[in-house]
C-alpha cells in the first residue's frame, strides 16, 4: 500500500517552516531527517525514554509518539532552541556543565527540554518534585544525582526552589 | 514513629565545576569543565544515527522468532521485488562471502561456527537470519516483513546448569556439548583449610542475574564500501575498533588497513558495544553488494534481544572455612557462567574474574571451578564490572552469610579478613598485584557518610515499634581491577599470542603553533577530552583551553595499537599515559628548538603561555607560533641536524611492565590497578508487600590521583545506579520457550531520577606506586550496589533465610520476609567442630 503523504506548516524554534510528510512518519524522524534538527535523539521507539523530548505548544511531548502530521499548525521547540553554536549556553545548559550533570550527552538534549518545561511550568519546585519531573527522561551515565542538582540549581536562581 | 528520612547531600557540599586555573597553575586535580559538554549541550554532537550521506542505504535484520530452529529455507524474492529495496543477505550467502569469526576458545569451544548471519540454524530468539538493505528505513522494515523463512522448531536448553549435562539439547553441534570452556583455578590448599577450620559455612547455590546497562543509544554503523579505492569506511559506535578489526578482516577476507574505523560520539556503551562487529559484517556486505553507503541504527527491542547482555552467573556448592575469631581462609565454588548462544568475548570471563579472586580479602586457600556454558539465549558481552563483579558479589555474599549465620558482626568480619594498608603493594595467591588501598580506613569513612550506627539505632526503634517495617543496613565492598595483562588470555587459550596492553596518542604542534593531541581511545562519556587537555597542558605550559582533543576511533590518524579502545577500566592509565608520554617527547622538541635559536640550554627554559622564555631574562623568549613556523615552513633557516631531529609530530605508545603469565598455574600479574570502592546501603522494607526502598547510600571510592574529581564522582554515580538497577529493578528474563519476556523499555524497568538515590559519595586516593601519574582506571564500579542491597536485605531478614539472588525485587523480598522456605533458596549450613 502506497503512503500517503500530507503538507504541514509549522513554526520550528520562531522560524516558519514547512514540509510533506508521510502519513506514516514520526515526529522525531521529520526533526532528524527532514529538517535536519540531530540534536533531538531516538532511544527506545517506544515513549519510554524521553532522549526525543521536544517542546510542542509549550509542553514537553515524546518527538517519537506523534505522527509528524499531528505537529501541523504547532510551535515546536527543539534544544537548538537553547542557544545557537558560537553563542553563550542558556542558564539550564551552564548548570549542566557546571554540576557535570552529562557524560555521553545521548538523554541531554531530551532532558534539557523536559528542565526547560518543568522549571518554567512549576511556580515552585521541592527536590522531590525535580525527581519526579525528570522520571520520564532516561540517563544511563549519570545516575542522576547532578542533573537533580543542576535543575535544583536553576530553580533556586529563578526563585522556584522550595523546601 | 515516622518513617526516617533520608538526608541527601546538600548542593553546596558538592563538587561543580571550578573556574579553569589561573595561567601555568597545574590544572590537574581540578574540576575543570569538560571540554565535550558545549557540542553536547548544544544538540551539535555527532552520534552514528547523525551521519547522512547520497545514496546512502537503511538496513534492516530479519529476526529468527524462535529460540532454537532449523532454517529449512529462506525466501527473499517477496522481498526483492518491492520498489525502493537494493540488496537482501540470506546466512548461506554470508557462509559464501565471508569466513567464520575466529574463536578466543581453544577446542571444544573454539569450534563454535560464527557467522554474521545465522547459518542452518537460529540459536537464539532474536538472532539476525537475513537482512534487507532499502531506500528508507520504513521500506527496509516492511521489505524485512517479506522475507519468508521456514523453521522446523527445536527443543531449547536455557538453564545455566542444566544445559551441561548430557540429555540437553546441543546449540552447536561441532562443540559436542554445551560447556565452551572450563578450567579449575586451584591456590593454596582449599581441602586442608576445609578440615582444619572451625566451621566451614556450606552455601549450595547463589545465582547472578542477567541483566544488560542497555546504552541509551543502541548500535549503529554508516560502512560504505568504497571500491573504486577498495576502502571500507565504517562509522560507527564500536567501542573497540582495532578488536572488531581482528574479526572483521579475516572473515570478509581483506587487509586490516582497508577498514577506515571512525567514532565520534557514543550515547554510552558499558561493553555491550564491543561486539557489534557480526552486524557491521552484514552492513558491509551489503554496501558492497548494493555498491552504496548502508546505514544501520538498532531499534531498541532489537538492542534487547539481539544485541548482548550481561553474564549469568550460577555458583553451586561453595565451601568457606571459618575460624572461630571470624577469620575466612578462603572458599571453593563451582561457576557456571551462561553466555547464551556464541562465544564472541568468551571465555575472557573465564579469567577476567580472576584478576580479583580473593576480593578485598587475604583469603590464602581458593578454588573455582568454572564453566563457560551456552544457552539458547542472547549472547552475551561484557557489561561493566565485567566477570569481576559476578565474582565479587559471590565474595561479598559469602562474608555476610558467614557473618549472619555465625553470629558475627558484619563490619567485624570485613575488618578481621581485609587487606590492611601496610600490606600494598599486595600479591593475591594466584600472583596478582594489588597495587595501593586503605580498605579499613574507606570502609570507616562510608560508615561515617552513611551514619551507620544512627541507622542502627533506628533499625532497632523501628524493630521494637512492630510497625511492619524493617530497616537493613548492608555493605559491598568491592574491586574495579583496570589496565589488563591480555596475556591473562593465555590461561584459558594457551596458543593466543596476545600479552601486555597499551596504547596510542599522537601530540603535535600545528602550523600556526597550536596543539593538539589525537588520541586512540573510544570515548563514550568519560571525559577524554577534558582530561587528556588537563595532562597535555600542564606538561606544555598551556591552558587546557588550548589544547585540541581528537578522541573516537579514526584509522586515518593512526593513534591505535591493537588494544586501543575504551574498555576495562584503563584510560586514566593507558589513555593518560600515551597522552603524557606524546607531551613529554612534544616538549623536548620544542625546548631543543628553542635552546638552539635562542643560544640557551635547555634546562633554562620555561614554557608558560605557550612561549618558550630563558628565565631570568624573559625577553630572550620564542613563541610556539614562531617555533612551528621554524620548522614547518622555514627549516632552511635551521641548523641541519636540527632540522632532522625535529618533527614537533610525535607519537607515543604507553606500555605498561606486565610480562606473559604463566598458563600452567593460572597465575601472575593479570591487571596493573586495583580501584576500590565501599558501599553502605540503607533499605526499608515493607513486610506485608515486600516493597523496598532505598533510604540512604553512602560510596567512598580510591581510584589514585583523581585527574578531574568531578568526572571520578560522576562515574562513582553511573555505576551506583547501575547497580542498584539491576539489584531491585532490571533483570532479563525468558520463558520455558526462550522467548524474552522484557524486550523493551515498558517491560525492561531501567531506573528513573525517583528510582536512583542522591549517592553521597567521598574520595580517598592512595596514588598507585605503578602507573604514570597514580591515577587508576575506574570506570566500572564493580557492581558495589549488587552487594551493598543483597547486603542490606539479609541483613533486614536475618539469619533464618539466604539471600541467593543478586536480584530482588519486590515479590522476591516478600517471599524471602513471609516465606523463606518457598522456591530454590536453599539456607545456608554450619558445620562447626
Amino acid at each position: 500500500m502506497a503512503d500517503s503523504s500530507h503538507p504541514i506548516e509549522l513554526t520550528v524554534n520562531g522560524e516558519p517552516a514547512e514540509g510533506v510528510v508521510l502519513g506514516r512518519q514520526l515526529l522525531v524522524h521529520f526533526i532528524r531527517d527532514t529538517l535536519g534538527l540531530r540534536g533531538t535523539h531516538i532511544g527506545c521507539d517506544s515513549g519510554n525514554c524521553g532522549a526525543c523530548t521536544v517542546i510542542v505548544d509549550g509542553r514537553a511531548i515524546k518527538s517519537c509518539m506523534q505522527l509528524a502530521v499531528q505537529a501541523d499548525g504547532s510551535d515546536l521547540r527543539t534544544v537548538e532552541s537553547l542557544s545557537a553554536p558560537g553563542e553563550e549556553l542558556d542558564e539550564l545548559q551552564g548548570a549542566f556543565t557546571k554540576h557535570h550533570a552529562l557524560q555521553c550527552g545521548y538523554c541531554t538534549p531530551g532532558m534539557l527540554m523536559s528542565a526547560t518545561a518543568l522549571l518554567d511550568d512549576a511556580d515552585a519546585l521541592t527536590l522531590d518534585e525535580i525527581r519526579r519531573g525528570l522520571k520520564g527522561n532516561i540517563c544511563r551515565c549519570t545516575g542522576y544525582v547532578n542533573i537533580v542538582h543542576a535543575v535544583e540549581d536553576v530553580a533556586e536562581r529563578r526563585g522556584k526552589r522550595s523546601a | 514513629m515516622s518513617i526516617p528520612t533520608p538526608t541527601p547531600t546538600r548542593t553546596d557540599e558538592r563538587i561543580t565545576t571550578w573556574t579553569p586555573p589561573a595561567p601555568n597553575a597545574p590544572s590537574v586535580g581540578q574540576s575543570i569543565p569538560r571540554k565535550e559538554d558545549r557540542r553536547l549541550l548544544q544538540g551539535q554532537g555527532l552520534f552514528t544515527d547523525d551521519l547522512w550521506m547520497h545514496r546512502m542505504g537503511h538496513v534492516h535484520f530479519v529476526r529468527s522468532p524462535h529460540a532454537h530452529a532449523r532454517i529449512v529455507d529462506v525466501d527473499v524474492s517477496r522481498a526483492e521485488a518491492q520498489p525502493g529495496v537494493y540488496a537482501t543477505l540470506t546466512g548461506e550467502e554470508a557462509r559464501g562471502l565471508t569466513d567464520r569469526y575466529p574463536q578466543i576458545a581453544p577446542e571444544p569451544g573454539g569450534s563454535m561456527k560464527d557467522w554474521c548471519l545465522a547459518v542452518g540454524k537460529a540459536r537464539f530468539a532474536g538472532e539476525p537470519v537475513a537482512a534487507v538493505l532499502a531506500e528508507t528505513r520504513e521500506l527496509a522494515r516492511d521489505a524485512a516483513a517479506l522475507v519468508e523463512v521456514e523453521y522446523e522448531v527445536l527443543p531449547v536448553t536455557l538453564d545455566g546448569v542444566a544445559t551441561t549435562r548430557p540429555d540437553a539439547p546441543l546449540v552447536h553441534e561441532e562443540v559436542g556439548s554445551n560447556v565452551g570452556w572450563k578450567g579449575v583455578y586451584e591456590f593454596g590448599d582449599v581441602d586442608w583449610a576445609l578440615e582444619h577450620a572451625d566451621h566451614v559455612v556450606r552455601i549450595p547455590h547463589l545465582h547472578f542475574h542477567r541483566f544488560s546497562s542497555t546504552p541509551l543509544e543502541c548500535n549503529a554503523a554508516v560502512v560504505n564500501w568504497e571500491q573504486g579505492t577498495d576502502t571500507i569506511h565504517i562509522l560507527s559506535n564500536n567501542q573497540m575498533p582495532q578488536f572488531a578489526a581482528m574479526y572483521l578482516a579475516p572473515a570478509l577476507g581483506v587487509r586490516t588497513d582497508q577498514l577506515q574505523f571512525r567514532s565520534q560520539d557514543i550515547g554510552g556503551a558499558f561493553g555491550l558495544k564491543l561486539t557489534s562487529y557480526t552486524n557491521i559484517t552484514a552492513v558491509a556486505l551489503l554496501s558492497r553488494k548494493a555498491n552504496r553507503p548502508a546505514k544501520w541504527t538498532e531499534y531498541r527491542s532489537e538492542h534487547l534481544v539481539g544485541s548482548c547482555h550481561g553474564n549469568e552467573r550460577t555458583f553451586e556448592g561453595i565451601e568457606v572455612p571459618v575460624m572461630a575469631d571470624g577469620q575466612i581462609l578462603g572458599f571453593s565454588a563451582t561457576a557456571y557462567d551462561d553466555v547464551g548462544a556464541f562465544m564472541r568475548y568468551e571465555p575472557l570471563g573465564g579469567v577476567i574474574f580472576s584478576q580479583v579472586l580473593p576480593g578485598c580479602y587475604r583469603f590464602q586457600h581458593l578454588r573455582v571451578d568454572y564453566r563457560t556454558v551456552i544457552t539458547n539465549k542472547t549472547p552475551v558481552g561484557p557489561n561493566r564490572g565485567y566477570s569481576r563483579l559476578q565474582h565479587l558479589w559471590m565474595v561479598e555474599r559469602i562474608v555476610d552469610v558467614v557473618a549472619s549465620q555465625l553470629g558475627l558482626d558484619p563490619v567485624a568480619v570485613r575488618k578481621r579478613n581485609y587487606i590492611s594498608a601496610d600490606q600494598f603493594p599486595y600479591e593475591t595467591p594466584n600472583g596478582c598485584l594489588y597495587d595501593s588501598g586503605d580498605y579499613h580506613g574507606a570502609l570507616d569513612r562510608v560508615l561515617e557518610l552513611v551514619d551507620y550506627d544512627g541507622w542502627r539505632a533506628r533499625q532497632a526503634a523501628l524493630r521494637a515499634s512492630g510497625s511492619g517495617r524493617r530497616i537493613g543496613i548492608g555493605i559491598g565492598s568491592t574491586l574495579d581491577s583496570g589496565t589488563s595483562n591480555f596475556g591473562q588470555a593465555r590461561l584459558i587459550n594457551r596458543e593466543l599470542q596476545y600479552s601486555g596492553n597499551g596504547e596510542a596518542a599522537i601530540c603535535k604542534l600545528d602550523l600556526g603553533g597550536e596543539i593538539s593531541v589525537a588520541l586512540g581511545t573510544v570515548p563514550q562519556g568519560q571525559g577524554h577530552e577534558t582530561t587528556t587537555a588537563q595532562v597535555v597542558g600542564d606538561t606544555l605550559g598551556v591552558s587546557p583551553d588550548e589544547v585540541r582533543v581528537l578522541a573516537g576511533a579514526d584509522s586515518a590518524r593512526n593513534a591505535y595499537v591493537a588494544f586501543s579502545g575504551t574498555y576495562a577500566s584503563q584510560f586514566a592509565v593507558t589513555g593518560i599515559g600515551a597522552a603524557l608520554g606524546a607531551a613529554r617527547a612534544l616538549r623536548e622538541e620544542i625546548l631543543m628548538v628553542a635552546a638552539s635559536v635562542l643560544e640557551a640550554e635547555p634546562e633554562e627554559l620555561t614554557l608558560v603561555g605557550a612561549t618558550v622564555s630563558v628565565e631570568g631574562d624573559e625577553d630572550r623568549a620564542m613563541t610556539f607560533a614562531q617555533i612551528a613556523n621554524l620548522v614547518y615552513a622555514n627549516n632552511g633557516a635551521m641548523p641541519p641536524e636540527l632540522a632532522d631531529a625535529v618533527t614537533l609530530n610525535r607519537r607515543f605508545v604507553y606500555r605498561p611492565p606486565f610480562g606473559v603469565p604463566d598458563w600452567r598455574t593460572k597465575s601472575g600479574h593479570l591487571t596493573l590497578t586495583y580501584a576500590s570502592q565501599f558501599h553502605a546501603c540503607v533499605v526499608e522494607i515493607e513486610e506485608e508487600t515486600g516493597q523496598t526502598t532505598v533510604l540512604d547510600y553512602a560510596i567512598v571510592d580510591e581510584c589514585g590521583t583523581p585527574i578531574n574529581p568531578q568526572i571520578v564522582e560522576g562515574q562513582v554515580h553511573g555505576a551506583a545506579a547501575h547497580g542498584v538497577a539491576a539489584a531491585l529493578q532490571e533483570t532479563l528474563e525468558y520463558d520455558e520457550d526462550g522467548q524474552l519476556l522484557n524486550g523493551t523499555f515498558w517491560d525492561y524497568h531501567v531506573v528513573s531520577a525517583p528510582d536512583t538515590p542522591l549517592f553521597k559519595t567521598d574520595n580517598l586516593p592512595r596514588p598507585s606506586p605503578f602507573t604514570p601519574t597514580g591515577s587508576k582506571g575506574m570506570g566500572e564500579g564493580g557492581g558495589g550496589p549488587l552487594h551493598a542491597v543483597c547486603s542490606a536485605i539479609q541483613d533486614a531478614v536475618g539469619p533464618g533465610v539466604v539471600v541467593t539472588d543478586s536480584h530482588n525485587p519486590t515479590e522476591r523480598v516478600w517471599e524471602l520476609v513471609n516465606e523463606p522456605s518457598v522456591g530454590a533458596r536453599e539456607g545456608a549450613e554450619v558445620i562447626s567442630r
